[in-house]
């Protein structure tokens, strides 16, 4: 057998980074959220937000463990693998991924320590502060990521010596095009994961009864978020959208599957694109709808692929993927909705409500994974798009040698996956101390009997 | 500027670099002990490091981090040369950090799996380090030399790392199983001292470029306090092992402070050795360097952010000083 190894280091890149982002999907989000549970304790006093902190706070441990290990991987990975990248854009990538190392990853790994373990060392106010700088810092760390992936989406600000990347100006490269929107609708991204896996984990311990009032309370913490942000992520995504038409039509395109430039495009429900005779097969369409979401006009210009001979994605994956993302996004509005719907004011959720709930645990994480993989998959074959092609900066290993640690990371991946879940699963079964909470108490009396 | 800023930048490496090897290696001794002791020293001893292993880890990749910032093609060759051994680390780092957690978290039944990966990962993430570490200073070459000089390496610094751990759990833990954790060093000390003597003496003959920086005069006068300061830490900490009772009381840090004092001088000695090359014999780092306008821009940051960052590490070891309690997220 013979595999291409620019093809292995590809798949290699995507397991990696797949296996990555899952966990700071959650852990961005559970930051804050476990922020708000302490801050609703520090006000209210009411035991059941404690108990919601201690127990959600030993899942982000885990969660944020998972995310810094397999984050490590991603630093090492941009040398081993692909050099040239650095040789040739590492003016501009080597400062933002510094900027994320010095401003946010020590600063979240440091007081992720005294969050996690130092409750009865420091007073309420010093957790409440190192809490907020692990959830800041989380965050942070997304800021600059993000802008780096959104410059090798749109980049500017930046001039070619010799085939090498120079800087012309730092607000350029930092805020290009589409790095706001890029960066609000993966916030939101995060935020709406957390807020899934939180409302579907208390939907699962209430359907088997090992939790009492701190499960409601997370369980209407997750859903109202989730309310909220739906349809406010399907906005800042249309938003996204239009900002890839005017930088990246190829995306576009392949996104919408369209061959030829046409003017009154139809949104195709579904169809397998064909690359061989750039064609729909199966084709169900809505006429005039691409045009009118991305132009705004039913009868707006749409460029076709055709326009990008060569240089365009492959389309298949990333209409699938857009579709996917789509598809789990609508069924996160209704379920949000619906759930609300039926939480509002003091009233109790259904049985059907609390299986959708819990069905709907990981729905993020499809929702994330799709949506990066429409943006990256959507930029190739470039790597910074217009200035350096993905296979112009590869290493040069064989592919025994990729395909074998290839093989490796998958077994490892697989291996934690499972072991995560399985974690997740151990935690939630196991009947907490707020099934005999009652009333109200106040503060000073749960320390001791903790 | 051009000719200041990569030299400002490999110090700024070096001491990322330093700070892990003391930081991290603590933690990856402390976990390759791991299975030499009973059900609740093993508790105890993860508990030590608990608070802190997050934030060690990440010295390295700001000293990766700075590689790529300030040496764009060198972080290219040396890391794609260096390509099995970083992804065993990788994959051993992993395997160690999730162990943490799932040992607690993934049900009674199975912390007896999760105790071992904790020390297979610190252990392969060690030996892989010691692996690169031998193939850097060799010049990255495939020679039968420098991979016999890596596999000394490869088994130098976990020996080096289990000091660094005994030294650790000297200061953080108490009664027996502070009694073992001489026990353990007693017996680390041995091998870390003949792979570092080896290491020495096999440094200059296995890179020329090495054995003349080291042996001309006066350069040669210059150096010789390393290798004495060595010779003398290596002594106190052997003599203390003999002799417990020179840890009593107040001078628990003695062997963890005179590792640290060794691994300083080992790193001067390097850095010395290795200056102008990033890659020995192939790149100085003038040649490697990133644009003066993006090694400026980061500049700032760093000088605003490392002594930060240095403030509050040292604000999390004053919270979490003295002897380690058990881990409670209540």
């Amino acid at each position: 057998m013979d595999f291409d190894p620019f093809i292995l280091a590809r798949i290699q890149f995507a397991t990696n980074i797949s296996f990555h982002i899952l966990f700071p999907a959650i852990s961005i989000g559970l930051g804050w959220i476990l922020l708000f549970f302490r801050l609703r304790f520090t006000q209210t006093g009411d035991q059941a937000w404690e108990y919601a902190y201690q127990f959600w706070v030993k899942i982000f441990a885990l969660t944020f463990a998972m995310g810094v290990v397999s984050g490590i991987t991603m630093s090492f990975q941009f040398g081993t693998n692909w050099p040239g990248f650095m040789e040739k854009a590492g003016n501009v990538a080597g400062p933002l991924l510094g900027y994320e190392v010095l401003s946010a990853f020590f600063l979240e790994a440091s007081f992720l320590g005294i969050m996690l373990f130092g409750k009865d060392r420091v007073s309420n106010r010093m957790h409440l502060i190192s809490s907020f700088l692990v959830a800041f810092g989380t965050t942070l760390s997304a800021f600059w990521i993000l802008s780096l992936n959104s410059w090798m989406q749109t980049p500017t600000g930046y001039y070619l010596e010799n085939g090498v990347v120079m800087v012309d100006s730092w607000m350029e490269v930092i805020f290009n095009p589409s790095f706001p929107y890029r960066f609000f609708h993966m916030l939101i991204a995060c935020l709406l994961t957390s807020a899934f896996v939180i409302a579907g984990v208390s939907a699962w311990r209430a359907l088997r009864n090992v939790d009492g009032p701190a499960t409601w309370k997370v369980m209407k913490t997750g859903v109202m978020m989730a309310a909220v942000l739906a349809p406010i992520q399907i906005l800042v995504g249309d938003f996204h959208g239009l900002n890839t038409l005017e930088h990246q039509p190829a995306k576009i395109a392949a996104m919408e599957a369209v061959w030829e430039t046409e003017k009154g495009a139809a949104f195709t429900l579904f169809a397998l694109p064909d690359e061989e005779s750039k064609t729909n097969r199966y084709a169900i369409e809505v006429p005039y709808a691409a045009s009118f979401i991305l132009t705004h006009d039913p009868m707006g210009e749409v460029k076709g692929l055709n326009e990008f001979e060569g240089e365009h994605p492959p389309v298949a994956m990333v209409f699938w993927s857009f579709r996917v993302m789509l598809a789990v996004g609508g069924l996160m509005l209704l379920v949000s909705w619906w759930a609300a719907w039926q939480l509002r004011g003091k009233n109790t959720p259904t049985k059907p409500l609390l299986y959708a709930l819990s069905a709907m645990t990981f729905s993020g994480w499809i929702a994330v994974l799709a949506g990066w993989y429409v943006t990256e998959i959507g930029r190739q074959p470039w790597i910074v798009t217009g200035v350096l092609k993905v296979q112009d900066v590869v290493a040069d290993h064989s592919s025994a040698t990729v395909g074998g640690t290839l093989i490796g990371y998958i077994l490892l991946y697989g291996f934690l996956l499972a072991s995560y879940i399985g974690a997740l699963l151990n935690l939630s079964r196991k009947p907490a101390a707020s099934l005999k909470l009652t009333a109200v108490s106040a503060p000073q009396t749960v320390n001791k009997e903790v | 500027m051009e000719y200041w800023l990569p030299i400002i930048y490999m110090g700024i490496m070096g001491l990322a670099l330093l700070i892990y090897v003391i930081l991290d290696g603590y933690d990856l001794g402390v976990g390759m002990l791991v299975p030499l002791a009973n059900e609740a020293e093993k508790d105890m001893m993860i508990a030590s490091i608990g608070p802190f292993w997050d934030a060690n880890e990440t010295w390295i990749v700001l000293g990766i981090g700075v590689l790529l910032i300030a040496f764009p093609v060198a972080h290219g060759i040396i890391l794609t040369s260096l390509y099995l051994p970083v992804t065993i680390m990788l994959m051993g780092l992993i395997l160690r950090g999730v162990a943490f957690d799932l040992r607690v978290k993934a049900g009674d039944h199975r912390r007896g799996l999760w105790n071992k990966a904790f020390f297979a990962g610190s252990l392969i993430a060690s030996l892989a380090q010691g692996w690169m570490l031998g193939a850097y200073i060799t010049g990255l070459h495939s020679s039968a030399t420098s991979l016999l000089f890596s596999a000394l390496i490869a088994m130098t610094l976990p020996a080096l790392y289990l000091i660094l751990g005994c030294g650790w759990l000297l200061m953080k833990t108490d009664g027996e199983l502070r009694n073992k954790a001489i026990g353990w060093a007693r017996m680390a000390i041995w091998p870390m001292g003949l792979g570092l003597f080896m290491v020495s003496i096999a440094t200059p003959l296995v890179s020329s470029t090495i054995a003349e920086k080291w042996f001309t005069l006066p350069n040669a006068l210059y150096l010789m306090p390393i290798p004495m300061i060595c010779l003398f830490c290596y002594g106190l900490i052997v003599a203390a092992l003999n002799k417990p009772t020179m840890l009593d009381k107040n001078r628990s840090y003695l062997i963890y402070a005179c590792t640290v004092a060794i691994c300083l001088m080992a790193s001067l000695g390097l850095a010395y050795s290795l200056f102008p090359d990033i890659i020995i014999g192939g790149l100085t780092i003038w040649e490697s360097a990133a644009s003066v306008k993006s090694l400026q821009f980061t500049l700032v940051g760093v000088v605003i952010t490392l002594p930060v960052i240095l403030f509050y590490t040292y604000f999390v070891y004053r919270i979490f000083h003295g002897k380690a309690t058990a881990l409670s997220y209540e």
